[in-house]
């Protein structure tokens, strides 16, 4: 319960420091350092990255999730598709996904011809890929749980009693 | 011309928060934390419920004790949360928030000179509901040193051959404080032997940060003479949805329901459909809620206990109530300063009745990010008023 606690927490903020989460939590420091530190060792938390909303930056980029068609390969299913994919630094994201088609792939890329490119040279050209549909992202509204927009202000009237 | 105004109501003053939400409404960068309702959204499925209520056209009134299958939820809940059964046809009225629950629980079963006992410090609305039903409120200062629980002793102490209904209003608002099971079982007692009946106020059941919350109703002897007064604003953040609920024995919640259907008619249809959905689907939601008031309450206390300030610990609602005595200052005073010098609102304890002297009611229906900020503030105060106090003894 503690674990699932502490990972909510941290998955909203990461950059929290030591001493105030054991605050929260109502733990020790040297026990929520403990804590993380096993978390980590055991592949629970992978990373601790920052949530950027590039479109208010000067640094265009273009985000694309294209849908993958393969050939399962005998005795290694997807997993070596999947690496042979998500080996490249441009892919973000690789999913295997249930339904119509099999591995989701999340892509960025400076621009629509740098996308376009790597799909036609590089995705579609694997012996195992079947198929691929490139969906490009218009506008990111909310991701990993965050509202794009802007925050708003407390609303809340003043109210007696 | 005669005085169109009637003593009764003259006669009532004006609740002591007025004051200061005032000032902090002119003051454009002051943090409040005086707020007493939650700063999270009602979640999206009760929202939902809402909006798809109206597309449907549900835009009737509801059956004046309310939705059937709102009141039919309401017993699964109570059933579900505290083992308590009641009968969804007779024993349930669904009323415009908790608010509307207490005035009309009072008006139904007090008659003119009853005594009500009222423990503060309280929510400000008991007094004022129990003189507009014609009832002479009686006060019980609770005191620090229980942690604002009430004693067996002291409510033995203040019943009279006059007294007819304890007002139970725990989790408490302003001071945090909860009621555990052994609590009440000594209140019970009492209640019992003195033939007294409860109107329970649980409206934070839900925020209760020790054990699960202990109902009153479900000591023996008591459900027959208990109203238990709940209600959606504070779990589910639907402050604005207006929606309560009181159970109690059919007898008297008939005549609180005919109170309700003279003067209401029904509480917002809405609001009840939203309001099923959130008895159906909305535990998680609640947990989540909790588990922030919760790090936000081990904050403060925190933040207390490295600036010096005394206070017990809470175990409900969303307050802190520090003791600020050690300064020689009233409450109102300190609150009227630090609102001045730091720009940040609290609410005096008096507000909530004379015994809250010499402590503050602090909100944490806030982000942690704004208490921080205030505490911050709230340190440095402190730091200065101690440093005057240095050199006055010198």
């Amino acid at each position: 319960m503690l674990r699932e606690e502490l990972l909510a927490v941290i998955e909203k903020n990461s950059r929290i420091d030591l001493k105030e989460l054991a605050v929260l939590l109502g733990i020790q420091e040297a026990e929520a350092v403990e804590e993380l530190e096993a978390l980590e060792r055991e592949g629970v938390i992978c990373g601790y990255h920052t949530l950027i909303d590039w479109e208010k930056t000067s640094n265009e980029k273009v985000t694309a999730l294209i849908e993958v068609r393969v050939t399962p390969q005998r005795g290694q299913g997807f997993d070596k598709i999947a690496e042979r994919i998500y080996r490249y630094p441009e892919v973000r994201s690789v999913y295997l996904i249930s339904g119509g088609y099999d591995l989701m792939v999340i892509l960025e890329g400076k621009s629509l011809k740098e996308i376009s490119a790597f799909v036609s040279d590089k995705l579609s050209t694997l012996d195992t890929v079947l198929s691929t549909a490139t969906h490009f992202i218009l506008r990111k509204y909310k991701d990993h749980g965050t509202v794009m927009a802007r925050k708003k202000e407390d609303e809340r009237e003043m109210i007696t009693p | 011309m005669r005085n169109p105004l009637a003593d009764k109501v003259t006669g009532i003053k004006p609740s002591g928060i007025r004051k200061f939400f005032d000032i902090v409404s002119e003051r454009k960068d002051a943090i409040s934390l005086g707020v007493g309702e939650p700063d999270f959204d009602t979640p999206w499925h009760i929202r939902d419920e809402g909006i798809y209520s109206l597309e449907k056209g549900k835009t009737f009134y509801t059956s004046n004790a309310g939705l059937k299958e709102l009141r039919e939820e309401i017993c699964r809940y109570l059933q579900r949360k505290q083992g308590l059964v009641y009968d969804p046809l007779k024993e349930v009225v669904v009323t415009v928030g908790g608010s509307e629950a207490i005035d009309i629980g009072l008006r139904a079963m007090v008659n003119p000179g009853d005594e009500v006992l009222i423990p503060q410090p309280s929510y400000v609305s008991y007094e004022p509901c129990a003189v507009l039903a014609g009832a002479v409120p009686v006060i019980i200062n609770l005191k620090a040193e229980n942690e604002f629980r009430l004693t067996a002793r002291e409510l033995e102490e203040a019943v009279t051959d006059r007294t007819k209904i304890l007002i139970l209003p725990f989790p408490n608002n302003p001071t945090g404080a909860i009621m555990e099971r052994r609590d009440l079982e000594a209140i019970a007692e009492v209640a019992v032997k003195r033939d007294l009946f409860v109107l329970s106020d649980e409206i934070y059941a839900e925020l209760s940060y020790k054990e699960k919350h202990v109902s009153i109703a479900q000591m023996p002897g008591m459900k027959e003479r208990t109203i238990l007064i709940n209600g959606f604003s504070k779990a589910y953040a639907m402050t604005g949805w207006r929606l309560g609920y009181a159970c109690g024995p059919a007898n008297i919640l008939e005549q609180m329901t005919k109170i309700h259907q003279f003067a209401i008619m029904c509480a917002p249809t809405t609001s009840q459909y939203a309001a099923v959905e959130a008895l159906r689907n909305g535990d998680e939601d609640v947990a989540e809620m909790c588990r922030a008031y919760n790090q936000r309450r081990r904050f403060l206390l925190n933040a207390f206990r490295e600036m010096n300030l005394p206070c017990f610990e809470p175990f409900g609602a969303f307050y802190v109530f520090p003791c600020i005595k050690e300064f020689g200052m009233s409450s109102d005073d300190f609150a009227t300063r630090f609102l001045d010098e730091e720009n940040v609102a609290v609410v005096p304890g008096t507000a909530f009745g004379e015994c809250g002297e010499g402590f503050l009611r602090i909100s944490y229906a806030y982000s942690v990010e704004k208490l921080k900020i205030a505490m911050g503030r709230l340190e440095r105060f402190v730091g200065r008023l101690r440093e005057e106090q240095g050199k006055r003894q010198p």
